[in-house]
Formats: structure tokens, sequence, C-alpha cells
């Protein structure tokens, strides 16, 4: 696991209290992880702060799996 | 009879000594308790009031910084401003702000911020008429006032719930009107923009209550201001005829609904619209 993935991980556990074998790659934040729409919007919240990147709404809106934030960041942050 | 050359050094004397220390230190222990007996304690709190140049704004920020919050005064007349905040003298920013430029509305939030360290609570206050009859409306007219009135309380209370979800904190105070619930002749663009923020800050205070930010609305009745003080008596006694309560009421008596709304004894009210006006009208 890349070290983004793995600070990606730690914030979805510790803001949507969920364990730590359910946040796999594919799951979904809303239907698998019990988000409702407004963590959505704080989770994004929490990725620019860790990241110190901007993620601009239109963007935020296609990140709904643990791997799209993964990805995201991965681009974001190797730039 | 021997006795001891001072009594405050004798054993006695340190005892009282050591007792006033202790009873210092339980004091100081206790003060936290002592002040939160008080109700509607600000202390810490920093509110951003805008309008602030006006009498109301003037009422509600004097309000909010007497109950010990640091207050961010945003207006358009400076020299108000200016004033005001040598009045409060501490615990104060000036914010100037032209609510009608969506630019100078899109900085005041992190300029207000970046002075106060944060917007624990945010009181749209600021506000503007254009009456008219409606058939003789304006566009210009209903666009200024709804921008003024409803885009920019839009703008600035989108801009400030970032810092509000990371705290877990937040309020948010719009002062709305009692002509948005009841209409008035005469101000078709007016009572429109004060019922749609009502209408917004219900939306608003559902999608947010989760997060402990409450999201409400104060409507004034007849208040006495500089726009009240020019009318004649004959006006006066035909408002007043609508006023049960018999009199206008004051920037203090709008203030006093504000921080109750913005206080911590209010986090359970939220999505509500809290209606200061003498009984004018009771819905």
């Amino acid at each position: 696991m890349s070290d983004v993935a793995a600070r990606v991980k730690k914030i979805v556990i510790e803001h949507l209290g969920v364990d730590a074998d359910k946040v796999v790659d594919n799951a979904n934040f809303i239907e698998d992880l019990g988000a409702d729409s407004l963590d959505t919007v704080e989770l994004v919240m929490a990725f620019e702060e860790e990241f110190s990147v901007e993620i601009p709404d239109d963007a935020a809106e296609t990140i709904v799996t643990v791997g799209d934030a993964v990805t995201f960041l991965e681009k974001a942050t190797a730039a | 009879m021997a006795r001891p050359k001072s009594r405050i050094w004798s054993g006695r004397g340190w005892s009282y000594l050591r007792l006033f220390v202790a009873v210092g230190a339980k004091a100081k222990a206790a003060s936290a308790a002592f002040w939160s007996l008080f109700m509607f304690d600000l202390s810490g709190k920093t509110a951003l009031v805008t309008g602030a140049s006006g009498g109301l704004g003037q009422a509600i920020a004097r309000g909010l910084h007497r109950r010990g919050a640091i207050v961010g005064l945003s207006g358009t007349r400076r020299a108000a401003l200016d004033e005001l905040a040598a009045e409060l003298a501490t615990n104060v920013h000036i914010l100037p702000c032209d609510l009608a430029d969506k630019a100078a509305v899109e900085a005041l939030i992190p300029a207000a911020e970046a002075a106060m360290g944060g917007v624990d609570i945010l009181v749209n206050n600021a506000g503007v008429t254009k009456d008219n009859l409606f058939m003789r409306m304006k566009d210009e007219e209903w666009e200024s006032v709804l921008s003024v009135n409803l885009t920019a309380v839009f703008r600035l209370s989108r801009a400030c719930l970032k810092g509000m979800l990371r705290k877990r904190y937040g309020r948010i105070i719009g002062i709305s009107s009692v002509v948005g619930v009841t209409g008035n002749a005469g101000q078709g663009n007016y009572a429109a923009s004060k019922a749609g923020m009502i209408g917004m800050f219900k939306s608003l205070a559902a999608e947010v209550a989760s997060r402990s930010v409450t999201v409400n609305c104060v409507a004034p009745g007849f208040i006495e201001s500089p726009m009240t003080d020019v009318l004649n008596e004959k006006q006066k006694s035909g408002i007043l005829a609508q006023v049960p309560m018999g009199r206008l009421g004051t920037g203090a008596e709008v203030a006093a609904a504000v921080v109750y709304l913005a206080s911590s004894e209010a986090a359970y009210v939220t999505g509500q619209t809290l209606h200061v006006n003498g009984g004018m009208a009771m819905i």
C-alpha cells in the first residue's frame, strides 16, 4: 500500500468511524461505508488539509470510492 | 508576659496567609464555573456582523461584545465603523465590505477568519430597501435588493461553513423581517428577500444540524432607527396602531434575540424564526 493510500484510509477510518478492513479501494463512501452527503464534503476537506492540495468541486464530485480518492491524490501530490 | 514580636510571623500568622492563598487558588479554579452561571456567555467566540455601520447592526455588535464575543464589524460607512470600534475598544476588528460587490463579498469571510482566527457566529444583518409599487418596480430595484439581502447572505453563509463544520460549532443568524412573513405593499422585492432568507436558512439548518451548527432568523417588526426617526407623527401613529405593544422596538431588543440564538444555550434551536415585533404579527 502506498503512503498516499495509507493516509487516505486513516482519514476515512477516523472520520466515518468504520472498521479498517471495510476501507478497501472499491468501497463506496455512501453505499458501503455509511457516509452521508455532508460526510463526503468533509472527507474532501480533510484530504485537502492532509495533502495540502485544493480539490475543485467538479473533481470532488468524481471521488466516490476510497480508490478514487487515492488515485486523485496520488496524481495531485506527484505534480 | 512574653509576646511574639510580630503577630504575622507567628505560627498563626502563617496559617492565615496559607488560608488566604488557598482560598485564592480555589476561587481562581472556580471562576470558570462561576462565570458559567451567567447565561448567554460568548467569551472567546468570534462574531462577524454585517451592516454594522447601521443602527441595528451597531446594537447587535454591542450586544455580542457585551457578552464577551470578539466582534468583526462589516459595513459600508467606514466612519461609523471606526466610531463603534473606538467605543468597544477591545476585541473588535473593522472589516469594511460592500455587499453589492461580489468580489468584496467573497473576500469578507477569509478576511474575518484571518483577523479573528475564525468565524463562530455570522450575523447577516445588512439589508437595503428600494420600495416601489409592484407595477412600477424596475428590474434594477428588484435585482439590487435581492443581491444584497439574499445572494450576499447565501455567499457569506456558504463561505463560513467550512470553518464551522471543522469546528463542529457554528451559529448562522439572519436578520429577516416581519414583512418577509406578512408581506407589505410597496415592498415586493424586500419582502421576497426576507422570506427567501427564511426558506434558505431552514434548508441549510437541516443540512448542518448533525454538525452542531445552527441556522436561524430573527424577524424584527418596527424598530427605532434613522429610518423611523424621519416619520411624522401621523405616520408614526399609523404604524403604532398595528402594534399591540403600542411602541417601536429598540435595537437592543433585537440584539438580545441575536445574543440568545448565538449562545450555547440555544444549541437545540435551529431552522427557526424568532419574531421581535411587539405582537404586531403573532405567527
